[in-house]
């Protein structure tokens, strides 16, 4: 099997160069898997890109009245309405003769597994021509790390505390995603910028609604030192818990290939949320990781 | 043109001839029969819009929140259980100063389902910042469409116009349908100061410290009241140009009255007609018309039912543990004055119960005769 090179992993000249449209004084924490997620992805899809986006991190980091740290049109949402406030967006620019304009919906795991996932589906299935992003840390983060249906099995959070951590695994998006049969469908990490910026860059002449997980790491959440939430992203894909692969109208492309293999156990040893795990719930994880990524690779043939 | 139109089919009139440009709609009784007219006249091009299939009432309203403020025209119609739904998103579109217009086929609120005439729905969005106008005819929802785009667009605020289900929802009247050209001339095209645009990118709707907050806030509360300045204005042109018009509030034969009725909906249709007839019987009865609710109209209130000794509130609406609401505002803008009426405040109608001419009389009767409303709501017409 194809192993991934360094240049995976190198920021490409373009994302070092190219016209910075998310400015520097975001309010996020250090270390933030989202606001590096969405610098890369304005890189990769440039000026005129509207975004919209609902209550998440995301809301706080961009700035407050009267500051905007976007250089883009950003309209902010209710919290469960980001596909569908971006239908509307892509209604109105195609009015306008503006249909090159991508509408990005910017969602957290909670706006999007959980509080937005009917909308979202309202959307897919009515093949929105937007392109909606989760960015991915695994709770809710902006009210101050609770579980959501993206949250891995053994994880704690305020609402699965100590004594009583997350039993449930992480929920599926892909595969909902998927059912919708929409064109376009990629996970992504912050580990890997050059993977990030091609695929924002190659949406642009996808039409139909374009599906994008990018996993955040939180370093409050994860209980992470802040230098490393790229190290502990980087792990998430080198143990397959977070396989990073496309699907581009029902063809899947895995991506990486990362360059070495760690145990979930050992990723997950480095963040602070899985210090009450089991062994049996470790093993159940690697267990659970193993067959998603067999499957993965069987729809590969 | 004079047309047989059901009050829904004259709301999608209104809507076509007002060139919305994106539609979005999720149906419910008995507001479903707009929602299948556009898609109809959007599919033929009678109407150019974009009719999002939305699979919600939230997700209706938060289409037209993108719609909106990327520039765009943008309307919906709703009723009941559904109007609940969006309110979330009603608060949002208030805020944010987007200029939608809405119907809502006033519609009883479960539980207990009920599908019969009922203004709890509307009611409840009271607090939205949503102005809200009570209609009483097919072509007065018509016209009105017409009318709260050109009000909703001056003063940057979204217009919610309510109508009873069924009475009027479902019930065919002669309608006069204006030229489209000449609601052109009424209506410009909408093109706002500041939408989504690339060219001069800007955040709408983020975070606001407490340093901000509260003038924004006061600045919805000074949109909403500029429609009452504003509001003559569109009736002035609406005149001009149709010959016709509706008055914020409706004064009705309140000459030398004793006591005066105030209504809403099609209720007033019933009050306006046993006036007629108690008139003529040499009774001093008369009729307050309330149209406008939000903002509302303190002045217009207090002048016509300043200087009546009884005035009776009738409310199709509860508010458990209050009473009718209706009643309630009036009572509050009234209570300043120094002559302020006896009110006799009455609930009737809920859930689609009939009012007949005989329950309004009956009414009246009951105020004539009775010296002490205590402010407690006469629910009429309760079986025992
Ligand atoms: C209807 C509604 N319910 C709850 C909230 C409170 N709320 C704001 S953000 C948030 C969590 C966001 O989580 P996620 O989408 O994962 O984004 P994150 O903050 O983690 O980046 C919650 C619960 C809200 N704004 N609206
Ligand atoms: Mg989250």
């Amino acid at each position: 099997m194809e192993r991934t090179t360094q240049r995976m992993i190198e920021i490409p000249r373009d994302v070092m160069t190219g016209e910075e449209l998310w400015q520097p004084g975001v309010l996020s924490c250090q270390g933030c898997g989202g606001s590096l997620a969405m610098k890369l992805a304005l890189k990769g899809l440039g000026r005129r890109t509207v975004i919209v986006l609902p209550a998440c991190c995301m809301s706080i980091i961009v700035g407050a009245y009267p500051y905007s740290t976007s250089q883009v049109p950003l309209l902010h949402v209710p919290f469960e309405t980001a596909a569908a406030g971006a239908s509307g967006v892509r209604a109105a620019l195609d009015i306008r003769g503006e249909e090159d304009v991508v509408v990005m919906a910017w969602a957290g795991d909670g706006g999007t597994f959980d509080i937005g996932l009917q909308a979202l589906s309202g959307a897919a299935e009515r093949n929105e021509d937007i392109l909606y992003v989760c960015y991915d840390n695994e709770a809710y983060m902006n009210t101050g790390i609770q579980r959501s249906g993206a949250t891995p099995a053994g994880a704690w959070t305020t609402t699965t505390p100590d004594k009583a951590v997350k039993e449930e695994s992480k929920k599926d998006i892909e595969r909902i995603m998927l059912s919708h049969d929409i064109p376009y469908m990629a996970t992504a990490s912050v580990a890997y910028p050059a993977d990030i910026y091609a695929k924002f860059k190659k949406i642009r002449s996808i039409k139909g609604t374009k599906f994008i997980h990018i996993l955040s790491p939180c370093p409050p959440g994860w209980q992470i030192d802040s230098a490393d939430s790229i190290k502990v992203s980087r792990m998430a894909t080198q143990s397959n818990v977070f396989p990073i692969y496309e699907v581009e109208n029902g063809k899947y492309t895995i991506n990486v290939y990362p360059e070495k293999e760690v145990t979930v156990k050992e990723y997950m040893k480095t963040q602070g949320r899985f210090r009450y795990i089991t062994d049996d719930a470790v093993n159940a994880a690697q267990e659970w990781t193993d067959r998603k990524w067999e499957k993965l690779k069987g729809m590969l043939k | 043109m004079r047309q047989l139109l059901k009050g829904n089919y004259a709301v999608a009139e209104g809507a076509r001839l007002c060139r919305v440009k994106v539609v979005s709609v999720y149906p419910i009784t008995p507001q479903t029969t707009i929602v299948e007219r556009l898609s109809e006249i959007c599919a033929s091009g009678e109407l150019d819009a974009k009719f999002i299939k939305v699979e919600s009432e939230h997700s209706a309203m938060a289409t037209l929140v993108g719609a909106s403020s990327a520039g765009v025209r943008a309307f919906t119609a709703t009723s009941s259980n559904g109007l609940l739904l969006m309110h979330e998103v009603l608060h949002w579109v208030a805020g944010a100063r987007l200029p939608i217009v809405m119907t809502n086929v006033n519609r009883a609120v479960s539980g207990g389902w009920n599908i019969w005439a009922d203004q709890t729905d509307s009611i409840s969005q009271r607090d939205t910042g949503w102005l809200q106008i009570y209609c009483e005819s097919s072509q007065e929802v018509l016209d009105s469409v017409i009318m709260a785009y050109r009000l909703a667009e001056k003063i940057l605020m979204p217009v919610m116009l309510t109508y009873d289900a069924f009475f009027l929802s479902h019930t065919t009247e002669v309608v006069d349908v204006p030229d489209i050209e000449l609601v052109d001339e009424f209506l410009p095209p909408y093109q706002p100061e500041f939408k989504l645009d690339i060219d001069n990118p800007r955040m709408f709707g983020g975070l606001m410290s407490p340093d901000y907050f509260y003038e924004h806030r006061y600045t919805v509360h000074k949109a909403s009241q500029e429609a009452l300045e504003y509001y003559p204005e569109v009736c002035r042109e609406f005149r001009d140009i149709f010959g016709r018009d509706y008055d914020i509030t409706e004064e009705y034969r309140t000459d030398g009255a004793e006591v005066i009725v105030v209504t809403t909906g099609t209720i007033t249709s019933v009050v306006r007609i046993t006036v007629d007839k108690m008139r003529e019987a040499g009774r001093k009865v008369g009729l307050m018309k309330l149209r406008m609710f939000r903002p509302v109209p303190v002045d217009r209130w207090r002048s016509i039912l300043g200087n009546v000794a009884k005035v009776v509130v009738i409310d199709r609406n509860l508010s458990p543990g209050l009473g009718g609401v209706f009643a309630d505002e009036v009572q509050a803008a009234l209570y300043s004055l120094e002559n302020r009426p006896s009110i006799y405040p009455v609930v009737a109608g809920l859930g689609g119960r009939d009012v007949t001419p005989a329950d309004i009389e009956g009414i009246i009767n009951h105020a004539l005769s009775s010296d002490d409303p205590a402010g407690v709501p006469l629910f009429w017409g309760l079986k025992e």
